[in-house]
């Protein structure tokens, strides 16, 4: 009997607000311990939260995104349970009326685009930190710090849509770059920007209920989504071999030796006794707000890509590439537009981003220094054929570290570019007189000699010459026609 | 009066004399240390924390606001910097606020002077003031007697002459139901009209700071100075409190509702020879008396214990040993640490109520029992709007007794709860609520009723109020003593 | 009687209290009364009667901007019972137990 993976996805995006979901303080990474807290968000006796507005726009801009449908009023909820990094001992969240419903994130993958239906999303708070039991004197003791509990989150949950873990990383992918391209969150798996939960179960093929399920928490890479799942499948797989029933359970994935443990927890553990928030109204998002958020909305990813593909006559690939982040679509149209695009992508998709790379500088910090009228001119010049190929690369260095268009960056360096016939011809004569024999075997019909002679050429130019054009002088200079066949 | 009498007098009247420079704010504030507290206060034991340095502090940086001077004695359950606030109980020992409650806030920067921190049933959770874990508060009265709950302390010393005002909370009557033992004014506002912030919470939906007064105008005065939109607590309402400034305005053209089938049966004699005379004293000033019948007090009180006691379960999760006050040693494992902390740290009373909470909110049972009172809440709330179509207010017993014994409820629960059995609904409705003292019984114990009011309907409560306060017999809190508060010869 | 010992048990572990065994009958007998008191609830037509929600409608969203309030490591741990160098001490930790 064939069993199929049915695999369900719970993710959490923590959204790059100023200030915390429920108080004033900041919501940043990496402050001192325990300074970044106030009395709400240390849960202290007596304090109140207060909802942030930019946390609950960044959720109703991922819903209207999705395509979910927004409800006008949505209902905090009190999730109740113990644990020593939240500070109150019930997580702020919402229950049975979320934010957002239904909805689908497109994902291409290799079999084409595919939209992986949504469940729901909605605003809550994220918990503290705690630390590995650590020896202080006689005794093991746990370190927790408060600067992260509070910190807007929105939790997307799936349907269980996936059949293969390949699937859960391409969603996982394209939902960081549509966080990303919102500027919702900046994404960052390992910076715990964005974590995930996945469900699995396996059911034989073609059957529609689904089998005992299985949660695995701790997901923070996509590799680790990808390994996660494929960990828990086999598990399965083997336990249904072995004939034992699946029991319902919560694993934690240990990316460090790609292993799964079993979270203990007692008897009726979880009994989150989830009640209304009666310290908060209801979170109302009137139609109003909502449709200036909608009109508000960029060109999403998906769209964008395609137009790319139809408007710059760029190959799918390289509208995927240049569509991961929105400055990086936006520079390149900015360069392409009147442009060869395809000329455009190239430069953009190898030099921009190994030189951003390298550099460790954003779009912006490139887009300052190489500004896409900067960009269009040297474009045009290779698109002309005014520069030869490596030549083209060190002007494309020196347009990144100094100022100036091309024609000026030549002047300072002394370049002085061999395009024409004049400047040439000797070269071309000399190379001939020089190499008898590959003259021989071109005129025997061996074309490929031919790039060997023009190789020659452009060494004797120090690489100043522009290859087409030596090209077409040998050409004329052996005999003014094509080689015999 | 020489400013070591200056206890004898009302906030407004206090204050005053301290702006225009006849009585030093320091004065003000130990009057009532160094007059009536040397007399009473080892007996009554109303304060759970005092500290002449803070008061000195306090008295220091007093400005000269509409409460200059005025000392203020605040339940334990209002975070306060200057003070420990420790809910009267064990597992927030000695604990420190960092911060101060808005209403701290409000009534330091009108220039009121805290002056101790009142005693209270444990995290408010009581009607006698016996589950203090610092012991309980006595009624100055009868000293026999509880002086009710859970915001005894603040009660007892208003009576006793330790401040002219005091701040306490209402979650179930916890203001009005001291203020009749005690006969003193007690306002439970409209929901949403004083911040919560800074309020250590017990049933956040029904929780209001109140106001304990000798007088109709200090209340008054204090609800002017407190209420308010906060931008800390997303309860407050955006606007404008109501405006009470016609306090004294009398009561020509209004009607009060006389909903008697609730004092049929189980209501002390003295309680409605009380009602009947506050009830005369409102028609001898021109408002008339319109009698229905209204909900019997048995179903608010059946939805107030599953709901406050289903937030308080969540509410007080969160002392659990980790960010402050009490934790148990013995604790290698964080469960024995979480579980021996709470066992250890609270006392019985809040014990049953976090159970009971925990029970109503847990699967299987939310449905049937905290669903159901939200529901039964809504019905309550309808019941109060028709009530208010019919009049402008409803005259009410605070409390079925007159102060009970101490030990008498309890080891009885249900008789406990019962006693909030005119005061509960109100806030269920989140409508406002006044006690108002009308003299005493033959053997000495205060009298008082309750005025309930439609949303926003403060004004015509105090106006209410003051018509009360000024129309009967010259008893010991009548016209006479309008603004020197006498205290009784000793009994 | 609406709760037994079991039952007691359960919600008081929940709870994270512990009621000693020879108290455990009374207070499931006084929790039982409450809630068979709170059984009058059925009398009442509920017809109609949605939950209600008591925090005013008009109650506007905070702007994101820092506010006065927040504390340093030193005042947030002041309180607590132990702590060190800005941090909350507490014991171990044990990732999959749920303490
Ligand atoms: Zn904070």
């Amino acid at each position: 009997m064939a069993l199929e993976a049915v695999i369900g996805l719970e993710c959490h995006i923590q959204v790059a607000t100023r200030t915390k979901m429920f108080c004033g303080c900041p919501a940043e990474f990496g402050a001192a311990p325990n300074s970044n807290v106030c009395p709400v968000c240390l849960g202290l006796p007596g304090a109140l939260p207060v909802a942030n507005r930019a946390a609950v726009d960044a959720a109703l801009r991922l819903g209207l995104a999705l395509g979910c449908e927004i409800r006008e009023e949505s209902v905090f909820a009190r999730k109740n349970y113990f644990y020593p990094d939240m500070p109150k001992n019930y997580q702020i969240t919402q229950y049975d009326r979320p934010m957002c419903e239904g909805g689908a994130l497109p994902v291409a993958l290799a079999a084409g685009s595919r939209g992986f239906p949504l469940i729901r999303i909605h605003v809550e708070e994220d918990t503290g930190k705690s630390f590995h039991p650590e020896r202080h004197g006689d005794r093991r003791i746990s370190r927790v710090d408060f600067n992260r509990a509070g910190v807007p989150l929105l939790e997307l949950v799936t349907q269980p849509a996936f059949r293969d873990p390949a699937e859960c990383a391409a969603f996982l992918t394209a939902l960081r770059r549509l966080v990303r391209w919102l500027g919702i969150s900046d994404g960052e798996m390992e910076k715990g920007h964005l974590r995930c939960d996945a469900n699995v179960s396996l059911r034989p093929a073609g059957q529609s209920e689904l089998g005992t399920k299985t949660e695995i928490k701790n997901l923070n890479s996509i590799r680790g989504v990808e390994r996660g799942v494929t960990a828990e499948i086999a598990r399965q797989n083997l336990a249904r071999l072995s004939g034992e029933r699946i029991e319902q359970a919560t694993l934690l994935y240990d990316a460090d030796h790609d292993r799964l443990a079993v979270m203990r927890s007692k008897e009726h553990a979880h009994d989150y006794r989830y009640f209304p928030e009666p310290d908060l109204p209801r979170l109302r998002v009137e139609a109003a707000w909502r449709d200036e958020a909608r009109a508000a909305l960029p060109e999403l990813p998906w769209t964008r890509a395609a137009r790319l593909e139809r408007e710059y006559a760029v190959p799918a690939y390289d509208a995927q590439v240049l569509g991961e982040r929105r400055e990086l679509c936006d520079y390149f149209e900015d360069c392409a537009r009147g442009a060869d695009g395809k000329l455009a992508s190239n430069w953009i998709m190898t030099e921009v981003l190994r030189m951003t790379n390298e550099r460790g500088w954003s779009i912006d910090d490139w887009a300052r220094r190489v500004p896409p009228d900067r960009l269009r001119e040297f474009l045009a010049r290779v698109s002309a054929r005014d520069i030869p190929g490596p030549l083209a690369k060190q002007v494309f260095t020196w347009l990144a570290d100094e100022e100036g268009g091309v024609a000026e960056l030549l002047d300072r360096h002394r370049v002085r570019v061999q395009a024409s016939r004049d400047d040439l011809l000797p070269l071309v004569r000399e190379v001939l007189n020089q190499n008898p024999g590959p003259v021989a075997q071109y005129r025997g019909g061996k074309i490929a000699t031919l790039g060997f002679l023009v190789g020659q050429v452009m060494k004797k130019s120090a690489g100043q010459a522009v290859p087409q054009v030596v090209q077409d002088l040998l050409k004329a200079e052996l005999g003014g026609q094509r080689p015999p066949s | 009066m020489s400013a070591r009498e200056s206890w004898r007098y009302s906030a407004a009247r206090l204050s005053n004399e301290v702006r225009r420079g006849a009585v030093t704010a320091m004065e003000a504030v130990e009057s009532g240390w160094e007059g009536p507290a040397r007399e009473w206060e080892a007996r009554v034991h109303a304060v759970a924390h005092h500290d002449a340095a803070a008061r000195a502090a306090g008295s220091r940086a007093a400005v000269k606001g509409p409460l200059a001077g005025v000392p203020v004695l605040v339940k334990d359950n209002l975070c306060t910097t200057d003070y420990p606030t420790t809910c009267a109980s064990r597992i927030l020992a000695g604990w420190r606020s960092p911060y101060d409650a808005t209403v701290i806030e409000r009534l330091r920067r009108a220039g009121a002077v805290v002056t101790g921190k009142g005693n209270m049933d444990e995290f408010a959770m009581g009607s006698s003031t016996e589950f203090s874990c610092y012991g309980p508060t006595r009624n100055p009265y009868d000293l026999t007697r509880v002086p009710g709950g859970s915001s005894g302390g603040p009660a007892a010393a208003v009576a006793y002459g330790l401040c002219p005002v005091a701040l306490g909370s209402d979650t179930g009557g916890s203001v009005r139901q001291p203020a009749a033992f005690c006969g003193v004014f007690g306002l439970k506002p409209t929901y949403g009209r004083l911040s919560r912030y800074g309020l250590v919470a017990f049933g956040s939906s029904l929780d209001q700071v109140g106001i304990f007064a000798r007088h109709a105008g200090d209340v008054a005065l204090l609800f002017e100075t407190l209420g308010g939109a906060d931008p800390c607590d997303a309860t407050t309402r955006r606007t404008a409190a109501p405006d009470v400034s016609g306090w004294d305005r009398g009561v020509a053209g209004l009607t009060f509702g006389w909903p008697a089938n609730l004092w049929a049966e189980g209501v002390e004699r003295e309680i409605i020879e009380g009602l009947e005379d506050a009830a005369a004293r409102l028609e001898r000033a021109g408002a008339r008396r319109v009698t229905f019948d209204f909900m019997p007090g048995e179903f608010a009180v059946a939805t107030y214990y599953l709901v406050a006691t289903a937030e308080a379960s969540s509410n007080l999760a969160r002392f659990d040993g980790v960010r402050y006050g009490f934790r148990h040693d013995d604790s290698s494992d964080l469960r024995a640490l979480y579980t021996r902390t709470r066992t250890g740290g609270f006392g019985p009373e809040v014990k049953r109520r976090i159970l009971l909470g925990t029970y109503v909110l847990s699967a299987g049972y939310y449905d049937a029992y905290y669903l159901t009172a939200q529901r039964a809440r809504t019905r309550i709330r309808r019941e109060y709007d028709q009530a208010f179509e019919k009049c402008d207010f409803m005259l009410l017993p605070a409390a079925p007794t007159l102060p009970f014994r101490l030990g008498e409820k309890t080891e009885d629960p249900l008789a406990m709860y019962l006693s909030d059995i005119f005061t509960i609904g109100a806030n269920l409705a989140g409508t406002p609520g006044l006690t108002v003292p009308v003299g005493m019984t033959p053997e000495g114990l205060p009298r008082a009723v309750q005025l309930l009011g439609r949303e926003d309907g403060e004004p015509e409560l105090l106006r209410a109020g003051r018509a009360i306060e000024v129309g009967g017999e010259p008893a010991r809190l009548g016209r006479e003593t309008e603004r020197e508060f006498a205290w009784p010869s000793k009994r | 009687m609406a709760i037994h010992r079991e039952e007691l048990i359960r919600i008081a572990e929940l709870a994270r209290l512990e009621v000693p065994e020879e108290d455990r009958d009374a207070m499931c007998r006084q929790l039982s009364e409450v809630l068979e008191f709170a059984e009058s609830l059925r009398r009442l037509d509920l017809e109609g009667c949605e939950p209600s929600v008591f925090a005013p409608a008009d109650s506007p969203l905070r702007d994101d901007r820092p506010d006065a309030r927040r504390l340093d490591a030193a005042r947030a741990t002041a309180g607590a019972p132990e702590s060190e160098d800005g941090f909350f001490l507490v014991p171990p930790i044990v990732e999959n137990l749920e303490p």
